[in-house]
């Protein structure tokens, strides 16, 4: 067996450093990554990027920065498994490889001059939050901005110090709600598509852009199609176990579509006929 | 059909051309591996080549896209380093049926599709292929004709067809022309030569034909059809989600990637192996949620990627009808009778219609 090196490789990553590390929750930190060589990732909301800590293992995790940004990006990891627990265990300073981004994040150019309706459930919140910095860096271009975030309890909400921020904004409308309430909530308690009828929305120029666990989706889905949000517009990204995120390795796959290439967003036409998808 | 993209071979120079192939460079080709097995290996000489043979246990695509192939080489650490590089090896295949070789192609396309692999790309150009056709099924498990795969259409450098005396040989590829002029053992084919091979894939059409009552132009719309059939519940209860008939599949290509350390801790490798859609994880995700959760739902996601998906994408099938899967299931789930059964579910369905 001889070896020649690869001058093109799908599956080598960029240098990169998390510069801040923020414990959101329990089982979340926030991750401030730059990029050591290249500079600035440029990604889209919604799209992903594989990590990789070597010797343990590369996994995708989606972008929660806006794109407005380019000195760094950041990403919002829940520690589940073997690489994002160990992952939990980096410090300032420490290295990681990134490759990316990859996949269709939110076709924010179509959005333009909609309404938007953002529904996070849970952890579904770190990719939005790519979306919602963007629409907020780039307000003047949309509609009304309403989001409506769901969690199990009080403590798990993530981003709240930003939640707090856009809730006294004037130009975001936010609502939120919990399962299970703590003795000192006061807010809502009870599932996320009990938020949904109150909404104040032209559902026919509305896009809705929903992410959350797998439980999650249908039901949302239908409250939405209850309020007259056309199916084109329902915009859903889905998590799935990638592990090259070329298209090839077919974890991702669901039916025909890639999740990896075609999505990880897509809208509820395209797969609402599809087993599998949600 | 011209002469000069043919040669002969005579059978009793048979044995001297392989020791001339093997000493270009390494050579592959089928031997006999106990009963009714036969396996693609090293081979040094003619006698050793199982002319006569069902597809091998594992199809080419072992040397194509390895089990467990190194896609990077990395130090952790302070300086720490990443190389990638692929390892490879320049071979001669010999005696790829053209199921094998229509496996090829499938795997070629769908790896150079966009973002390519270039770890798949940059070995496949050091292996030579050189094919031997079938004449006749090599069992009762071979569905090649189905699939558009029982007669050869390019995919090889040099195609080898017996006929009987002598092997009249193709020459598709530069680098095939090169082994005819290195080996200096062919004579030039002539008329009667050509005459014969028109004779022999005239027979060949006699013998072939579609091994499920179906045409080739509606298994797409038979797919399209039978997702919610029955026939996949009945599979999925005898499934016993093994993995094997992924891995004997020359189309099937998934895989995982996993790091693996020295005992330093400092240096180590990261690789992918194959992996299958049939086994329980594949499709879960962080926190537990399986996606293809019921075999059932495994196995036809399976026959979907052969029959259904690869149409839109690629216009051909990604089933090579080698049969493999068939043979080595344990369960004894047939493609052929897979087949079958949805067709003459679907044909059930379009008489109930009309009555």
């Amino acid at each position: 067996m001889e070896k020649m090196a690869l001058k093109y490789s799908s599956y080598k990553s960029e240098k990169a450093e998390i510069v801040d590390i923020k414990k959101l929750t329990e089982n979340e930190k926030l991750f401030r990554v730059v990029l050591k060589n290249k500079g600035r990732l440029d990604h889209e909301p919604g799209q992903f990027v594989m990590v990789s800590l070597y010797g343990i293992g590369e996994i995708p995790i989606s972008v929660c920065s806006s794109p407005m940004i380019s000195d760094y990006f950041e990403l919002c990891v829940r520690a589940v498994g073997k690489v994002t627990r160990s992952m939990h265990k980096l410090k300032k300073g420490d290295e990681v490889g990134i490759r990316g981004p990859y996949g269709r994040g939110f076709p924010v150019r179509i959005l333009e001059g909609n309404d938007l309706l953002v529904i996070a459930g849970g952890l579904g919140l770190a990719p939005l939050r790519s979306l919602i910095t963007y629409v907020l860096d780039n307000r003047r271009d949309f509609g009304k901005v309403h989001l409506l975030f769901g969690c199990k309890e009080p403590k798990d909400m993530l981003f709240s110090d930003e939640l707090e921020q856009w809730n006294k904004r004037a130009d975001i409308h936010y609502s939120c709600t919990v399962d299970r309430a703590s003795p000192d909530w006061a807010g809502n308690v009870g599932v996320i598509t009990t938020l949904i009828p109150g909404v104040d929305i032209e559902p026919s120029r509305t896009f809705a852009a929903v992410v959350g666990p797998p439980v999650m989706y249908n039901f949302v889905i239908k409250e939405l199609i209850v309020k007259g949000v056309p199916e084109r517009n329902i915009l859903l990204s889905f998590e799935r176990n990638m592990k090259c995120g070329n298209g090839k390795c077919g974890r991702c796959q669901i039916q025909n579509l890639y999740c990896c290439q075609d999505g990880p967003v897509f809208n509820y036409e395209q797969i609402k006929n599809l087993s599998e998808a949600i | 059909m011209e002469e000069y993209q043919y040669v002969v071979l005579k059978k009793e120079l048979f044995n001297d051309f392989i020791v001339r192939l093997a000493g270009i460079k390494k050579l592959i080709a089928p031997i006999a591996k106990g009963y009714n097995n036969f396996a693609y290996e090293e081979v040094r000489s003619g006698e050793q080549i199982a002319l006569k043979y069902i597809p091998t246990i594992l199809p080419a695509k072992k040397y194509f896209m390895p089990r467990n192939e190194t896609l990077l080489e990395f130090s952790t650490g302070k300086k720490s380093n990443v190389e990638a590089f692929i390892e490879y090896e320049s071979l001669t295949l010999f005696g790829l049926h053209t199921c094998d070789i229509a496996g090829i192609q499938c795997l070629n396309m769908a790896l150079s599709e966009r973002p390519k692999d270039y770890n798949y790309l940059a070995r496949k150009n050091f292996i030579t292929i050189i094919g031997l056709e079938c004449n006749e099924y090599c069992d009762e498990f071979a569905s090649c004709h189905l699939v558009n795969a029982s007669f050869p259409s390019g995919g090889y450098d040099l195609l080898f067809t017996d006929a009987g005396e002598y092997f009249i040989v193709h020459i598709n590829t530069e680098s095939g022309e090169e082994i005819v002029n290195i080996t200096e053992i062919f004579n030039k084919a002539e008329s009667l030569h050509l005459n014969e091979l028109t004779k022999i894939r005239e027979n060949k059409r006699k013998v072939f034909s579609n091994e499920v009552p179906i045409e080739r132009r509606h298994i797409p719309e038979l797919f399209d059809r039978s997702f919610r059939s029955n026939v996949w519940k009945e599979i999925g209860e005898r499934c016993l989600s093994c993995g094997n008939c992924t891995n004997v599949c020359p189309t099937c290509y998934c895989f995982d990637i996993r790091d693996e350390l020295e005992l330093d801790m400092k240096h180590g490798r990261r690789y992918r192996v194959w992996d299958s859609c049939q086994l329980e994880p594949f499709a879960k995700v962080a926190g537990g949620f399986n996606f293809r959760k019921e075999r059932f739902v495994r196995q036809r996601h399976r026959y979907y990627r052969k029959f259904r998906y690869p149409v839109d994408k690629f216009s051909r099938f990604f089933c090579t009808g080698c049969g493999r899967c068939t043979r080595t299931c344990m369960a004894n789930i047939s493609l052929k009778e897979t087949l079958n059964q949805l067709v003459k579910e679907s044909e059930d369905r379009v008489w109930k219609r009309w009555l």
